[in-house]
Formats: C-alpha cells, structure tokens, sequence
C-alpha cells in the first residue's frame, strides 16, 4: 500500500516534469479530484452551527436529537470540533470534543456533565454510531486528502448534474469501511452523494447530500444530509441550522478545560 | 414547581437586553426509586423495601458573551424510611468567570479527579453523599475558589477550599449502616478551626499525544472520616474524627487503538495516622460492532492495592472485573456488570449490575443491583453482608 502511494508520488512527479506526455491513471485523477476538493474548502477558519438529527427507524417513527457545534479549521491536520447535546435531555450538556487526524487516530474526549468528568475515548470509536443515528463518527469528521487512497470510476449526471465518481479507500484500519464511492460535482467539487461499503463489501449505506448554501462567497455546505441504512431500512437527516462563519474561536476554545465548562 | 421555573425564567429573559449575548437554560432531573433488599436486615429498626424520590434542577445564565456564568443546581431527596437519607444539598452555585487564558469558579462546586473506574483515589476536593448510593460517586457540594489556567504545557488548577462538608451517613433505619450509631452531629475534628479549616490544593493535568496525565497535591481536612467509639448509657455509638492530611495524586490514561490503560495512585499521609500507598491499575477494552450488530462491548479489569494499616491489619490486593455493553440504539440502552473479588479474602466479593435505557426524551428506565458478600468482621463491608438489593429508578429529564 504504502509502496503504491510511493510509487504513485514518483509517477505524478515523473509526468509534472515532462508534461502531458503520459495519460493519468485512474489513482491519480481520483487523487487530483480529492485534492482539488480540499483546495476549494481551505481557509473557513471556524463556525458555529445549530443542528438537528431525525432518527427514523424501518417503520418510519421519529425520533429528534438537537446539539450545537463548533469547529475550528486547522491547517495541515484534521479539525477541532466541540459538540455540545441539548436532546434527548438525559444526556442534555453531554459535550463531545474531538481532534480529527489526517493520518493518526483521531483524540477524542466526552464529558458527562452529571459525573463532572472528562472520559477520554478509545481511538477505535469511530467506526460506532453517532447518538444511536446512521452516521458512525467517522461519517462527520473532517475531509483529509491523506485519509483515503483513490480511483476515478466515471462520470456520471446525478440530478441534472455533472459528476466525477470516484472511490475511495479509507487508510485507517479502523475505519467501518472498506470503500466509498463518492459522487462529486464537476462545478463545484462538492459531494452529492456517498456510498458506504462494509467489511464483507456489501453496500451498507447510503448518504445524500443537498440545500447546499454558499458562505463567505467560497465555501459551499449542505443543510442536509441524509443517510439511509441500506442493510436494515433505518435513516437519519442531518440537519444544519443557523451556520456561522469566522466566528473568533481559537485554538484555546478546543481544549478539555473548555469542554467541561461547554454549556 | 416546573411552571414556577419557566415563569421565572421568563422573568430572567424578559431582563436579557441589559446584557450582550446572554443565555439562560433551565434543566430539571427528578426520580422515583423503589428499592427492595434480598435478605433479612441485620439490625433492628431496619426495612426489607425502601421507596425514594429526587429532584435536581439546574438553572444556567451566562452573560457578556458567556464570559462570565452562574450555575444553580439544588438538590433535594427523600426517603420514606430513612430520616437522614431525607436531605437536601446545594450541588453547585458558581459564578464562573472565564479569562484570555485562565477561568475563576468561585462559589459551591462539584470537581472530579481521576480516570479509573473501580475506584477513586485522587478524586480529593468533595466529600462524599454516602446515603445517595453505595459507590460513592455522589457528591456533596464544596465551597471553593478555583483558578484554571490554560497554558502550553497544560492546564493548572489551583483551589482554596473554605469550609468542610461532613460525610452523610444512613440512620437507624438506613440499610449499609454499621451496628452502632454514628454520631453524625458531634464530628470531631483535629483542626482547631474544625470545619471552617482552610483547605488548598493544586492540580496540573496535559494531554500529550496519546496520554492524558494528572498530578495533584491536597492539604486539608480528610474526607474519609475515621471513628471513635464511645460507651454511653444507650450502648456503643461512633463519632467521625476527622484529621488533617496531605495527599499526593497521579493519574495517567493511555489510549491506544481499541484499548485504554489506566492508572492511579495516591499517597496519603494522615496526622496521628501511619501514611500509606494506594493505586488501582487496569484498561478497558472495547470491541466495536460485537455480533455484526452496531453494539460495543467492553471489558474492564482493574487491580486495587493498598497498604492502609489504619483499619485493617494486611494488605489490600483486590482485582475488579466487569463488561460495558452498549446498545447504540435510539433509547442509548447500556449495561454494566461488575465484580470485585478480595484476592487475600476469597468470602469478600461485590457485585453489581446497572442498566438503563430511554423509554422517550424525558424519561428514562434504570436498574441497579448489588450483591455484597463477606465473612471477615475486619472487612468494612461485613456490616452490609445483608444488603444485596435491587432498585428499578424512573427517571424524568426536563
């Protein structure tokens, strides 16, 4: 694996000094896409959001989980990231702090208000369940380049439009996954629509991305997101509400004495 | 009560343009317990069931951008058969002031130390709620002046703790109580200024990497109590005593992958006492999506060890066991078991069980159960050999 990305690195370097003169393998169009997605989210710095999930399970019964977040934009590294949980109300000021990694196991804490503790997770979490819903933690942690390794399948239109198709192979052993197939618009290198593939390569779920809005005139982001369970029928609609940009937070917001005063 | 809360709640938010962005959150925790005990009482004037109720409100207003906050959180307890498990408390009135980088909590708080699970050794600052539950992970609130600060190479704590809260005890007809009576009126303390001692202490905690670290250092009032019998006319009656002492903490928390090593380990030197070593050591090991389900299931192994010759005359080598299963449903349904075994003393052993899950967003199921067990009359447990018990909560969050 490693040895491919090497030898993958040699190749981009080889064609970048002699020009158009080899074809792109397919490795590193679908690398080029990711980057070039990565390139247009630089630079939002920090926001704060509002957000709701709608848990719904095979028959269709709703269940809502309200929690507000706040994230920080770190260069060269995966994000910071506060949770704060308003519902259900037993775990109501339960917050949840997270530093993502590109490459590492990402560092995570919990603190249960009623304990005043601060419990440090095990690294492995991130392939479990957010709050009981279809997304596992790893489903809502920062996009990194280096998480992946990639193939560009096709293009495709999805809803009217055009679309790159690329999978993608989480690096992370621990990750839930064995591939995603991402769908990523050609216009905007946003993410349309998300295929999750399981440890057996049986199509686990399924994640739709859509009312994207433009922040900042440069930084697109989905006010919803859903993901169904293609396994048991069960979803989750992920919700974003009231969405801030360049907010003033600091690296010295994300740190576990501002976790367990995160109210 | 609920009602009387929103309307004063209107009130404080009717008030809030006086202040830039400021918040006002009301929460409410209330139960209803019923427990019932497995076998006879040992001693007299005790009961076979016992049915309980809580409430813990909590009300939160922040102003100047949430720079500066006060925390109310009262609480109140009764009990139909045991007068002194009937209290109330004041589990936290706090004003919080946060700094560029340092945080100022002055005020009645509740601070928790450590990262073990079986036991708390270095968990210093409050005093115990004895009569809420067996483990002792309840806490009463403690007056304090606490300043954070927030630095590259860590964050460190520094309190003055004014004022000392007594450890609650069972009545006579309490259950988990010794034979005797415990004076809990009369405590006797070493300090000439009894329980307006001024305590300090101090704690420094980082995260580097993989590992979370904590050292600490108390000097102050002990909050483990010991006791000193008297013979009155009525029979024999204990009365607390409470030393002076200082105690030096380390608590470490490695993660690594599907695994969490913990440690702690105090060393407490109590006036007119022999000083003594403590430490529990152990991890949790969690496997993620048991049964090609989305369940975690955890196991927990811990090792205790102290050489505390105060109130027994050997050595203390005791290994805890438990498993962690988590349901990851839409209810969060959890299930605990543990066992702890005496390794000198194979009649000493614990067990328990608590699970709990949501029926919808405010309310909540939960059982706990507790089996004890002990033929050693010098093992503190012994006095409790009886009082295996299994209590069902509901459970309404507001």
């Amino acid at each position: 694996m490693k040895f491919y990305k090497q030898l993958s690195s040699i190749v981009v370097g080889i064609s970048l000094l002699s020009a158009p003169v080899f074809a792109e393998t397919v490795a590193e169009k679908g690398l080029a896409i990711a980057k070039e997605r990565k390139a247009r989210d630089l630079g939002w710095g920090d926001s704060i959001s509002q957000a709701e999930m709608i848990l719904r399970n095979a028959q269709g019964q709703e269940t809502v989980r309200k929690m507000r977040l706040k994230s920080l934009e770190v260069e060269n590294d995966g994000d910071k990231a506060l949770t704060i949980f308003d519902q259900p109300r037993d775990v109501k000021g339960t917050a949840f702090l997270s530093f993502s990694h590109a490459t590492t196991p990402d560092d995570q804490w919990m603190y249960l208000p009623a304990l005043k503790r601060v419990k440090r997770i095990a690294s492995r979490n991130k392939s479990g369940p957010f709050m009981g819903s279809e997304f596992a933690f790893e489903d809502l942690s920062s996009f990194e380049v280096e998480k992946y390794s990639y193939k560009y399948l096709r293009d495709e239109v999805v809803n009217g439009e055009d679309t790159y198709v690329i999978e993608s192979e989480p690096v992370d052993k621990y990750s839930g996954y064995t591939k995603q197939i991402n769908w990523i618009d050609k216009a905007h290198y946003r993410p349309l629509k998300v295929e999750f593939y399981d440890r057996k390569g049986s199509l686990l779920k399924t994640l739709t991305f859509s009312d994207y809005k433009l922040y900042l005139d440069k930084y697109w982001r989905a006010d919803k997101m859903s993901m169904v369970n293609n396994q048991t029928g069960k979803s989750t609609d992920f919700i974003t509400k009231e969405l801030t940009f360049k907010t003033g937070l600091r690296d010295k917001d994300f740190n576990k004495a501002t976790l367990k005063r995160a109210k | 009560m609920i009602n009387q809360l929103k309307k004063l709640s209107a009130v404080t938010l009717a008030l809030l343009p006086l202040f830039a962005a400021a918040d006002t959150q009301i929460t409410v925790k209330a139960a209803l317990e019923q427990r019932s005990f497995l076998q006879d009482p040992l001693y007299s004037g005790q009961h076979n069931s016992q049915l309980s109720a809580f409430i813990e409100p909590e009300i939160y207003h922040s102003w100047n951008d949430d720079l500066d906050s006060i925390t109310f959180k009262p609480f109140y307890r009764w009990d139909q058969r045991d007068s002194e498990r009937s209290h109330g408390d004041i589990r936290e009135l706090m004003w919080l002031h946060v700094g560029e980088d340092w945080e100022l909590r002055t005020g009645i708080g509740i601070v928790y130390w450590g990262q073990a699970e079986s036991q708390h050794l270095v968990d210093v600052i409050n005093q115990t709620d004895l009569v809420e539950a067996l483990d002792g992970e309840d806490k009463l609130g403690q007056p304090m002046v606490n300043l954070t600060l927030i630095r590259d190479w860590g964050n460190l704590d520094l309190f003055v703790l004014p004022g000392f809260r007594e450890r609650t005890f069972p009545g006579t007809e309490g259950r988990f109580r010794p034979e005797f009576d415990i004076n809990q009126d009369d405590a006797i303390y070493e300090s000439s200024a009894e329980e307006h001692h001024i305590d300090y202490a101090v704690r420094w905690t980082h995260t580097l990497d993989a590992w979370d670290i904590g050292l600490s250092y108390f000097n102050g009032t002990a909050r483990d109590p010991s006791f000193i019998a008297k013979t009155e006319d009525s029979g024999i009656s204990l009365t607390p005593y409470y030393g002076q002492m200082e105690q030096v903490g380390v608590d470490l928390l490695m993660a690594v992958d599907d695994w969490l090593y913990k440690f702690e380990g105090i060393y407490r030197d109590v006036n007119q006492q022999q000083s003594y070593f403590a430490a529990v050591a152990g991890f949790e090991y969690t496997s993620v999506g048991v049964f090609e389900t989305v369940w975690d299931l955890g196991w927990l192994l811990e090792y205790q060890y102290d050489n505390d010759h105060n109130t027994k005359p050997d050595d203390r080598n005791a290994l805890m066991l438990g498993t962690r299963l988590a349901l990851n449903d839409v209810n969060g349904t959890e299930v605990l078991l543990g066992y702890v075994q005496d390794l000198d003393d194979s009649s000493s052993h614990t067990g328990f069980i608590e699970a709990s899950s949501r029926i919808n967003d405010n309310w909540k199921w939960r059982i706990d159960a507790w089996f004890l067990a002990s033929d050693n009359m010098l093992d503190p447990s012994y006095s409790v050999r009886q009082d295996d018990y299994i209590q069902a909560s509901l459970e309404y969050y507001f």
